[in-house]
């Protein structure tokens, strides 16, 4: 039997991917992509939590679905937004790897 | 759904999710976030949420993936070249995320309603469209239009940010 746990253990797995590529990756395409697999990891526990609490009409809780929505509308703006930002970065230094991009660093 | 089907869709998002952060090739990390979003979306679709899992599909996989192979393509970003590893900062990160995954598998463990399996629902519900629909220009009518006004706010960001500096 399935339980919520097990999508919350999966939710948990995926969000720590991401965690660990934002944190390791110096490629900054693959950072957002990593931001990305977060998003998505908490959007799993919403949809599970979603499911369990079933009200009295016997409906799943329809508030963290259109959370969820939400989520994602934003994540795809920030995703624009950031990925302007890379191909500006791009122009100015012909680099993507955070590395190299320390100016700001004291 | 079968407990059969949902470990093969959640070994599926975790592994190709794995995949993304292991690749180097950034093409190779994209092709694998979006089989990822896939099963995600199978999972989704197996806690009842259509809706969810469909724009999961449209949204990441039509147009957030298109859109972040098209800027690789543009860059004409290559495999990183063996750099160097800063295998300090390395071991620091993984054992900060390795710590966060015990943190939170431990309080899930604390958390009762984890092991109960989910309580039935009336029927199988394929009018969810319409459920959130309702919710989202009554309930949730101002926070609709914020979003709306922020989406606009990003495009015109865009716009400017990707515009060629004028000479």
């Amino acid at each position: 039997m399935i339980t919520l746990g097990d999508y919350l253990v999966v939710s948990a797995i995926l969000f720590t991917i991401g965690l660990a590529g934002v944190m390791l990756r110096r490629n900054l395409i693959v950072i957002l992509m990593s931001l990305e697999l977060m998003l998505n990891a908490a959007n799993l526990s919403l949809v599970a939590f979603s499911r369990f609490r079933v009200g009295t009409n016997e409906l799943p809780d329809y508030n963290a679905q259109v959370f969820v929505f939400f989520v994602i509308t934003v994540a795809a703006a920030e995703v624009a937004v950031g990925l302007a930002l890379v191909v500006a970065l791009y122009r100015a230094r012909q680099t993507a790897d955070v590395d190299d991009i320390r100016s700001l660093k004291f | 759904m079968s407990p059969f089907l949902f470990w093969i869709f959640a070994v599926l998002t975790v592994i190709f999710g794995a995949a993304v952060i292991l690749n180097r090739n950034p093409v190779a990390s994209a092709l694998s976030l979006v089989v990822s979003f896939l099963g995600l979306s199978a999972l989704f679709m197996s806690l009842e949420a259509f809706f969810v899992g469909i724009i999961q599909i449209l949204v990441y996989a039509g147009a957030v993936m298109v859109l972040f192979l098209f800027i690789i393509m543009l860059l004409n970003i290559r495999a990183e070249e063996q750099r160097r590893i800063n295998w300090l900062a390395a071991m620091g990160s993984i054992g900060v995320s390795v710590i966060l995954l015990v943190q939170i598998c431990v309080v899930i463990g604390h958390f009762k309603e984890a092991r109960q399996p989910f309580p039935p629902l009336a029927r199988t519900t394929t009018d969810d469209v319409w459920n959130i629909g309702r919710l989202l220009f009554s309930n949730y009518n101002l926070p609709f239009q914020i979003v709306g006004v922020l989406v606009l706010v990003a495009t015109i960001g865009v716009v400017l940010l990707s515009r060629r500096e004028p000479r």
